[in-house]
């Protein structure tokens, strides 16, 4: 059915060695592409983590599209509605009456009333300065029982202080009541995945006398609300970081960042801290660091010396888990990334593998769109958009880390890694499904 | 509690692709580069749910990445020079600017940047006038307008022609999806007798569609189509029928309008219309107006029933724009008297309230009672990829 599009372009040079990279600006800035990989999840799908909620979206039309089939397409759009501002909305500065209006007209037609309403207000609301705290005091005035956020779709903040993505991981827990009466509870916050039970983190907390509280284990919004009377809050996503010092703050809670990171001192360190926060004996704790080498040696052997590529979705320390890739014999050919957070882990790679074939590519730049994705040798990839921009089905389908985390994330990197490298997958198929692991029924 | 009937919300169901992804939905085929004015979202959102050829594809279809501070500064040169650059290095045959709502609110002048651009690249350079408030009528129709404009040859000779010669217009998969149905309309019109010029824009040749003053007629096969059509009206004196071929007895409609449109019997002739015949049976079809008349009408041949449409797509400024001063088409279409055209959620549940089956995209099913029978008809423009799978080519399969 398809015809080829007319189009006839040169392939355009943006790959960077490791030493032409700088790493405060890796690649221009420009105009932005986006690949079809949809893997990683947007703020509808964060905010679909808070048991027995309802999200209303106030935007113009065009932004609302993307969420609302969001929604549709993991099957929650009766968890979903929508306020469409339109032009005499801007012109007659009636934003607040539409928005408080517009969401109690929702609410009082659903049926089953939500728990909690979180209500995504957009860039047009912040540049006309709409005043959100009377539409939130109305509402709240409105619907006694029911309790509101303020969730925030505004891509034009991308690049000035906190970003949408950081912003959604903090809002998502501002519905928890503070409580002074305090549990042995320890939350995990801000990832969209449970961690592994296997993993060294959650084990070590298994073996002290604290309860473990997730977002992602709550199938009620009373299992979410007793996460206000944990002590302690650990984040381990740089994502979660402004938001885990939020919530803490407010809640009156300890909180503890502790980094994802595929190097074994930086996890002894972690773990370490943790121990001592939640009173186990670190010393007697088995990392099984060895089983997770083991496993390592025995993906180089199968993977041997086939090219890997890896993107900044994979996970989010990428270029330690490239240091660890090759220090351990991988051969790591190409980067995939806009940014460069971890700039130490970064240069350390450079200095010592400057001479090696490896190139550091961006992935929203617009050359990625006409380059030719097709590779001559066999590409085994870290995550969708390295799959994408090598055109290989064999590729490991995880975002963010998948939820794994120490010297077991590297167990289960080496095992996903042999099964990826024997076994084709339909690229094509798989990496087009937004927000992986969110059921998406296409 | 009573609850009032309120406009522009969407409690149980979807909303329709907005104009500014109808840009480059429209545009994706022409070897152009199309740059959505905006921070992000529209990225996504057109490349994920709107267009089906995105995957593997290397159609230049970007967004600016507006930022806070370029908004708030002003900064339009920003915009400029990375088109500029983007430009000059993949060489496309044209730019179309798209804007989005923060332009539009801070008073972002698209068309003067597109000159500035032109003027740079040397650069056939469009600003399409969205602001991401308005439906793909618009974008997508304003785009093929302005590309129409600037591509169709305007000294053409044309010589006499045993067949009659005729463009498609409307064409693109937010409307036909990517099913064949567009080759299946040209089959159509080749197999009895006419000769297909060029269709707008959808598994197309650019260098027919240049010649597009060449046709004798035009068919417009949805509200996208209309103001190149028009267009073509009043610089070509081209005319043009409205339908979309489905069902035996409406091609037998569409094959004659289309020989008495060429012969200058008239300038418009809507062949979808039921006139005195339709009267409300208690079915109701959903959708874009030009392909629900259709429908209807192929209904009606085949079941003896005359469906009320319902267009749930907004038309925007396509029909008060000043471009083209005189439009003579009707305001909302293909739609007769007695269709409606409303926009609303809750006012489409109260018109459709007793109704005995509705034929529509699955998620308008929420608001249906549950004494209405319901008849899919998925449609790309309001659930995006999710039941594509699901659409049928009526064309060949009704």
């Amino acid at each position: 059915m398809l015809k080829a599009v007319r189009v006839e372009q040169r392939e355009i040079a943006i790959g960077k060695t490791l030493n032409e990279v700088d790493v405060t600006k890796p690649f221009d800035t420009g105009l932005e592409y986006g690949c079809p990989a949809r893997g990683t999840w947007n703020i509808a799908h964060i905010g679909f983590l808070v048991p027995e909620c309802h999200e209303v979206f106030v935007c113009a039309a065009n932004c609302l599209r993307g969420v609302v089939l969001t929604a549709a397409e993991m099957g929650t759009i009766g968890q979903f509605s929508t306020v469409t501002i339109k032009e005499n909305n801007v012109l007659d500065g009636n934003m607040e009456e539409l928005l408080i209006d517009g969401i109690t007209s929702i609410i009082e037609k659903l049926k089953t009333k939500p728990k909690a309403v979180l209500v995504y207000t957009s860039c047009i609301h912040h540049f006309m300065a709409v005043d959100l705290g009377l539409c939130y005091k109305t509402l709240r005035k409105r619907f006694p029982k029911i309790k509101f956020t303020d969730c925030y779709m505004n891509p034009i903040m991308r690049k000035s202080g906190i970003t949408p993505d950081e912003l959604m991981r903090r809002q998502l827990y501002t519905l928890i009541d503070k409580t002074d009466k305090k549990d042995n509870g320890i939350n995990i916050l801000g990832n969209n995945y449970p961690t592994d039970e296997t993993s060294d983190l959650i084990r070590l907390i298994r073996k002290s006398k604290f309860k473990l509280r997730d977002i992602t284990y709550c199938k009620k919004f009373s299992e979410y609300n007793d996460m206000g009377k944990s002590k302690i809050n650990i984040a381990y996503l740089p994502v979660a970081k402004k938001g885990l010092d939020f919530i803490s703050r407010k809640l009156d809670q300890e909180a503890l960042y502790l980094p994802l990171s595929y190097d074994s001192e930086v996890i002894k360190k972690n773990m370490t801290l943790l121990a001592e926060k939640i009173g186990v004996d670190i010393s007697k704790f088995d990392f099984k660091e060895e089983e997770a080498m083991a496993a390592l040696r025995d993906a180089k052997k199968v993977i041997g010396n086939t090219a890997i590529a890896i993107d900044y979705t994979f996970t989010t320390a990428p270029f330690s888990l490239v240091k660890l890739l090759l220090d351990n014999g991988f051969n790591v050919k190409k980067i995939f990334t806009d940014s460069i957070g971890e700039v130490d882990i970064f240069n350390e790679i450079k200095e010592k593998y400057a001479g090696r074939d490896i190139k550091v590519y961006p992935t929203v730049n617009v050359s990625m769109r006409v380059n030719e994705r097709g590779q001559k040798e066999k590409y085994l990839a870290l995550g969708q958009k390295a799959a994408y921009f090598t055109d290989t089905n064999y590729f490991v389908n995880e975002v963010e880390g998948g939820g794994h985390y120490g010297f077991d994330s590297i167990r289960i990197l080496a095992k996903n890694m042999i099964d990826a490298y024997k076994k084709e997958k339909d690229a094509s198929n798989l990496i087009q499904k937004k927000g992986l692991g969110c059921g998406c029924q296409l | 509690m009573w609850v009032p009937v309120m406009k522009q919300i969407q409690t149980f169901t979807s909303t329709y692709t907005a104009d500014v992804s109808g840009v480059p939905s429209a545009l994706y085929e022409l070897g152009g580069m199309s740059i959505m004015h905006d921070a992000s979202g529209c990225n996504s959102t057109y490349n994920t749910h709107d267009e089906p050829r995105w995957y593997g594809s290397k159609s230049l279809v970007f967004i600016s990445g507006l930022s806070e501070m370029e908004a708030i500064m002003g900064d339009d040169q920003k915009l400029v020079d990375d088109i500029v650059k983007a430009a000059k290095d993949l060489k496309p045959r044209f730019i179309a600017i798209a804007g989005t709502p923060i332009p539009m609110i801070t008073g972002c002048d698209i068309a003067a940047n597109a000159r500035v651009i032109e003027a740079e690249t040397g650069i056939p350079t469009f600003g399409i006038d969205t602001n991401g408030m308005h439906s793909y009528v618009e974008g997508a129709g304003e785009a093929l307008f302005a590309y129409g404009k600037a591509f169709i040859k305007k000294d053409i000779a044309k010589s006499p022609s045993k067949k009659v010669r005729v463009n498609i217009l409307g064409a693109t998969p937010i409307d036909f999806s990517v099913n064949g149905q567009i080759e299946s309309i040209e089959k159509f019109l080749e197999q009895n007798g006419f000769d297909v010029i060029s269709n707008y824009a959808l598994s197309c040749n650019i260098e027919k569609m240049a010649n597009a003053a060449l046709a004798d007629v035009n068919l417009v096969i949805s509200s996208v189509g209309i103001k190149i059509a028009e267009y073509l009206l009043a610089e070509f004196k081209i005319p043009y029928v409205i339908g979309v071929p489905y069902g035996k007895k409406l091609k037998e409609d569409i094959i004659n309008s289309l020989n008495k449109a060429a012969s200058g019997e008239s300038d418009i002739i809507y062949a979808s219309d039921l006139n005195e015949k339709l009267k409300n049976q208690g079915v109701y079809i959903i959708g874009e107006s030009v392909t629900s008349k259709s429908l209807a009408k192929a209904i009606y041949y085949k079941h003896g029933i005359t469906p009320i449409v319902i267009s749930g797509v907004e038309l925007g400024n396509t029909f008060h724009g000043d471009i083209i001063k005189s439009l003579k088409v009707r305001e909302n279409v293909a739609l007769e008297e007695k269709d409606l055209h409303i926009e609303d959620e809750d006012e489409i549940a109260v018109a459709i309230k007793g109704a005995r089956v509705v034929i529509a995209d699955p998620l308008y099913k929420p608001i249906l009672s549950s004494k209405t029978k319901f008849a899919e008809n998925p449609h790309e423009g309001f659930s995006g990829r999710l039941f594509r799978k699901r659409i049928i080519n009526l064309v060949n399969k009704f």
